[in-house]
């Protein structure tokens, strides 16, 4: 006779499982971690919803009108005419538009180096953990080496690098490429050290064995067990570096290595501002500077929260 | 502004102490955008460079604040032959190290920036050989007649041929290929200051030269003039601000009102002998940034005549500039004798139209794409007129990739002709279209076209602008000049941008006017009493 | 015991050289130093020479070892931008750098380790959550940001402090400090402060955690219960054990605080390593960027090193005869 199967829940009682669940209770109770992600939900959709609701193309020059340049916010131009809520800049470009395409940069190059820090971080630490040896010792060395160093070093010495590898014609369009891989590289040894230590736990267990009798990789299976587990941590890690993947894109930026003015970034649009800002133009550095700390920090409330909430020790 | 008693006696102090101490000598701090790019004064002719070298160094003729040619280290000339100019030389004036000044110097000094590595042998153009007569008299022989062989000299400064032997400092420093030498970091010149130190972007320290040959001839009451390079706008006037330092040469155009209203500040403004312009590459068979593959756009006039026409100059005086500029048509500043009113006419306004149609004549309705270099520091919003450019240009399809980078890095590029499409400023300091001419148009060759990146070369041109330094009767020559920018204008071998306006910042006890050549002869300055 | 310390600098040999490898890699492989360093018109025949030279014909290990050795004796090439020795400059713009790392550093410290003890005694009180949420808002604010504000509010509006440089500086032998004249020691208030806050507010946040956990640990809750004051609990048992790791931590992060002196020195223009090496990657110029690699890593590693000595000589655990895996 055959054992019953389990039947596998169905997906309205997996949300309401969801739902009812410690995360979620705390979360509801804990109005910061609310505001908080409704804060960065705005940016957020602001940011991806950009060229519908932004009232221009920052990105295109050729739209631009020269002689709007230096609008007061919520004023209008004194030659078109045209009302801009935060102002315009230099060339220009209203300051909302400006910030809304230039956050969707900042967004774009945070969620990407994070996913890659994770795919890499993740893949060495299963590797380390399973392999062991001298495989481990190394990428443990390598991993520690990485968590000394700031990112911002080894985002500008990778970028430095690029810069020497590719000709200049192409800076402009690669820049995007290299930060992500820049600032992705400098921040994967914490998932790489977490995820080791759960395969090292579940290196040893039967199951594995078995797997390995059974001519399966054991790899795939202990990716499958190893991986729920650390979901957790990850994700706590993740959201974290996602505030300082951000950060460090706009510090780049600032310092001139990063994306260039035609594709400005939050970062950028700052480094563009603050030569105006003594000369009374403020608004062209305050807004941008808003936003991007508006974003760092409730993405920072969200991962601490997180990390309180999945915390057992404080339950 | 609430005063507290203790705050106002304290500034009436301030202000007493100030008022007996204004009036004597001090030093001044003196701030710049960039920083002068080699002390080795025959290396780079550029313009904080030679403003630099001017405090240390001298040449045998230089030019007054009302552009007028006067005596320097030379104090008369006139014509020995109709091809030998005979200077009288200066004498009792020694170098900062003691060494005697003679006509050895002069002859060392002129053959060295005609070495090929000087950036100066432009303004030894058509100068065949230098003869000493006696220690006090020097001759220039000319291949042809030149009138203006003392207007050209102004900025060929004089080193001590002991001192450079001794210090192995006998060739020009090739700056492009990041050589140094001993004058690289190291002056000795017999100018009105004196090199204490030298910190490359950082700071350099100059003294006073006590034993200066013209010191009852000007007041000479700065002690110590100390150079301070701040690339960042906002600092630069930040730091005039709080009182760090005293006279900013660069002002930004966004400060400008901000420090005329400023408390204990001055503003000097005026025009200067430069214009600001894009150049093309005209002579490569293909260009290599460009996506046209097979032939170079810019070769066909009528392209590079749409790009001039797509730039709204007016926008970019207005905007960018702030009121700082003057819409240019040719890249010939007022100042210049050649230059007609009308070379400047229509230049504000773009006509995208026009240029839409040329573009499509030419064969490129939908425009190409290109890359742009660009300087960030060294002419006044250099990059932000680019940028204003780039967009500007996209209205008629050509879709620019702006390279903009630190001056040090960009003018060598335009130094090994290794640019497609550049911008550039050109500043004239002998007041004629022979100089324009001779270092912009002229093919590259010997002593002219140093800074022709546009792979441009007419025989038929060149023969005219050479026969420029050999005609002695004016009305001829003038008519020359007519006939060549005739010829040059039409072909917009440049797309001129404006001319720049000048601003000059500084504490209100130092007045120092705007020279079209952008020099600030400190030695000039004398503290008012406030 | 000697083991211990042998390991220890063994690894930090390993690091040394792992690094530096890297820097080799780059000098090597990026752009060619050849052209580099004579540029457009040389002849085949000097680009010949100056490649026979630099050695660039030997086989690989032969190479890098002659580059280590190089850098051991302190010889780092020539910058491709300046034409000068880099060890120059490393010599002329380290004085600025230690000097404002080490400050900041201490500050953090200070600062960082008063607030945190001060927010895990007082866990309820106003004062302490105001800290935490100002804390955090210091980690959300780039370095950047708060840098041109304090240069806005103290040096434009209110005229207190200057806006860029160390002001004058005193020279002792080769090395040069801000800290004996008036202008100096104002020039290095703001860059202190906005390189030490981030610093800062994680240590408080970190003396804060451990503390709270010291605090509820058995042996506290048996003081407490022998009634000792509180006062002493905190300061003489929770304070001291929370000590170790907060130490090690600031210590070991005074290698990343001279790397965020990049950003600080940019934003100051304060001419230190930081500026410098941004400046060579903005001209890629690769001696350089492989000089300041090897001195943060040289610094990394000597630091790693004394607290590991320091933890040797403090954790009785550590001296046992049996070596325990770490």
């Amino acid at each position: 006779m055959r054992a019953p199967t389990p039947t596998r829940a169905t997906f309205s009682e997996r949300l309401w499982k969801a739902w009812d669940s410690d995360v979620a209770y705390s979360f509801r109770h804990s109005p910061v971690a609310i505001l908080a992600t409704l804060v960065a939900l705005i940016l957020l959709l602001s940011a991806v919803l950009a060229p519908w609701i932004a009232p221009q193309n920052a990105f295109d020059a050729a739209s631009l009108n020269l002689m709007e340049g230096f609008t007061k916010p919520g004023e209008a131009s004194p030659i078109t005419g045209k009302v801009f809520w935060l102002g315009t800049d230099s060339q220009g470009r209203d300051v909302f538009s400006a910030i809304l395409y230039g956050s969707r940069i900042s967004l774009l190059v945070g969620f990407a180096s994070v996913i890659f820090s994770v795919a890499i971080g993740v893949s060495l630490g299963l590797l380390a953990g399973y392999t062991g040896g001298r495989t481990d010792a190394l990428i443990m060395r390598v991993a520690d080496i990485q968590l000394s160093f700031p990112a911002i070093l080894i985002a500008l010495l990778v970028f430095g690098v690029a810069r020497g590898l590719i000709a200049p014609q192409y800076h402009e369009q690669a820049a995007v490429a290299v930060l992500i891989v820049a600032i992705g590289l400098s921040n994967w040894a914490s998932y790489a050290r977490t995820v080791r230590g759960s395969t090292l736990v579940e290196k040893n267990k039967d199951y594995v064995m078995s797997a390995r009798v059974m001519g399966r990789s054991p790899l795939a299976i202990m990716g499958r067990h190893v991986l729920p587990n650390v979901t957790g941590p990850v994700l706590v890690i993740a959201t974290i570096n996602l505030a300082l993947a951000i950060i460090a894109e706009s510090t780049l930026s600032f310092l001139g290595v990063g994306v260039p003015p035609t594709q400005a970034s939050l970062g950028t649009l700052i480094r563009i501002g603050q030569q105006f800002l003594f000369s009374g133009e403020w608004w062209i550095l305050f807004y941008p500077a808003l936003d991007l700390v508006l974003l760092a920090l409730s993405i920072n409330l969200l991962g601490d929260w997180l990390r309180d909430a999945l915390n057992p020790k404080l339950r | 502004m609430h005063w507290s008693m203790t705050r106002l006696t304290f500034a009436l102090g301030a202000a007493l102490a100030l008022s007996i101490t204004a009036a004597d000598a001090r030093p001044v701090k003196w701030a710049r955008g960039a920083d002068a790019l080699t002390l080795d004064p025959h290396s780079q002719n550029e313009g904080p460079t030679i403003a630099f070298s001017n405090q240390v160094y001298e040449a045998l003729t230089t030019r007054d604040n009302a552009n007028k040619l006067i005596p320097a280290l030379a104090v008369s000339w006139k014509l020995a032959d109709p091809t030998t100019w005979e200077f009288k030389l200066r004498q009792n004036v020694k170098f900062h190290n003691g060494d005697p000044f003679t006509a050895d110097d002069v002859v060392f000094s002129y053959n060295r920036a005609l070495q090929p590595t000087s950036d100066y042998k432009g303004y030894l153009a058509g100068v065949k050989e230098i003869v000493k007569v006696d220690d006090y008299t020097v001759q220039v022989k000319t291949t042809g007649p030149n009138p203006l062989v003392a207007d050209n000299l102004t900025s060929v400064f004089i080193m001590s041929k002991k001192w450079s032997e001794a210090n192995n400092t006998t060739k020009v420093q090739d700056f492009k290929n990041k050589e140094e030498n001993f004058a690289v970091r190291n002056a000795n010149g017999t100018g009105p200051f004196s090199l204490v130190s030298r910190e490359p972007d950082v700071k350099t320290v100059l003294k006073r030269n006590d034993a200066y040959w013209g010191r009852g001839e000007v007041p000479l009451e700065i002690t110590e003039l100390t150079l301070v390079p701040i690339k960042q706008d906002a600092t630069r006037v930040a730091a005039l601000l709080s009182g760090e330092m005293d006279v900013v040469q660069d002002v930004p155009v966004q400060d400008i009102e901000r420090l005329k209203n400023a408390p204990k500040m001055r503003v000097t403004e005026g025009p200067e002998n430069r214009t600001i312009f894009f150049g093309f590459d005209v002579g490569s068979p293909e260009l290599a940034s460009s996506d046209v593959k097979g032939k170079n756009p810019f070769k066909d006039v009528r392209v590079r005549e749409a790009v001039s026409l797509s730039l709204n100059r007016t926008a970019i005086q207005r905007v960018v500039m702030r009121g700082q500029a003057v819409p240019a048509g040719t890249i010939a500043p007022p100042f210049v004798n050649g230059y007609k009113k009308e070379f400047d006419a229509n230049a504000g306004a773009a006509d995208v139209a026009k240029a839409k149609s040329l573009m499509a004549a030419a064969g490129y309705p939908n425009g190409f794409s290109i890359s742009l270099h660009c300087p960030n520091d060294r002419y006044l919003n250099d990059e932000a007129i680019c940028q204003a450019a780039v967009g500007m240009m996209g209205q008629i399809g050509l879709k620019v990739n702006m390279i903009s980078q630190s001056k040090s890095l960009h003018f060598p590029v335009l130094q090994n002709v290794k640019s497609d499409f550049y911008m550039l400023g050109w500043g004239v300091p002998t007041y004629d279209s022979d100089y324009i001419f001779s270092f912009l148009y002229h093919t590259r060759e010997g002593t002219r076209g140093g800074w022709n990146a546009t792979r441009y070369s007419n025989p038929e041109v060149d023969k005219l602008i050479q026969s420029l330094s050999s005609e002695t009767d004016k009305p001829k020559r003038d008519a020359t000049i007519a006939q060549i920018w005739d010829k040059l204008r039409p072909e917009h071998l440049y797309a001129a941008i404006h001319h720049q306006m000048l601003a000059h910042a500084m504490k209100n006890d130092i007045e120092v006017p705007v020279r079209p050549d952008n020099i600030i002869f400190f030695k000039q300055v004398a503290f008012k009493k406030s | 015991m000697i083991a211990y310390i042998l390991r220890s600098l063994a690894q930090a040999v390993m690091v040394m050289l792992a690094v530096a490898l890297l820097a080799f890699s780059m000098f090597r492989f990026v752009g060619d130093p050849v052209a580099n360093m004579v540029g457009q018109e040389a002849s085949v025949k000097e680009r010949e020479e100056l490649a026979e030279r630099l050695g660039l014909n030997k086989p690989f290990p032969i190479q890098f070892a002659n580059y280590v050795t190089d850098m051991a004796r302190g010889e780092f090439g020539m910058s491709y931008r300046q034409g000068r020795p880099v060890a120059d400059l490393l010599r002329e713009r380290a004085p600025a750098t230690i000097e404002l790392a080490f400050l900041s550093s201490l500050f953090a410290l200070v600062f960082g380790i008063a607030l945190g003890v001060y927010a895990a005694i007082n866990r309820r009180g106003i004062l302490a959550n105001l800290a935490m949420s100002i804390s955090l808002i210091g980690v959300s604010l780039p370095t950047f940001l708060i840098g041109i504000g304090m240069i806005y509010l103290f040096a434009v509006e209110l005229r207190w402090l200057p806006s860029f440089g160390r002001g004058d500086v005193v020279r002792l032998g080769w090395w040069s400090t801000g800290l004996l004249t008036e202008s100096g020691r104002k020039s290095l208030i703001m860059p202190v402060l906005t390189l030490g806050l981030f610093q800062m507010t994680l240590i408080m946040r970190l003396v804060r955690a451990e503390m709270l956990e010291a605090l509820r640990t058995d042996y506290v809750k048996f003081a407490r219960a022998r009634g000792i004051p509180e006062r002493a609990i905190s300061f003489r048992h929770a304070l001291r054990n929370t000590m170790i790791p907060v130490v090690t931590i600031a210590g070991l992060q005074f290698g990343a605080v001279i790397a965020f002196a990049i950003v600080t020195e940019t934003v100051f223009q304060w001419p230190g390593l930081g500026a410098l090496f941004i400046q060579a990657v903005q001209y890629v110029d690769i001696p350089v960027m492989a000089a300041y690699l090897m001195f943060v890593a040289f610094v990394f590693v000597v630091v790693n090193l004394a607290v590991d000595l320091i933890y040797f000589a403090v954790d009785p655990r550590l001296r046992g005869t049996t070596v325990a895996a770490k």
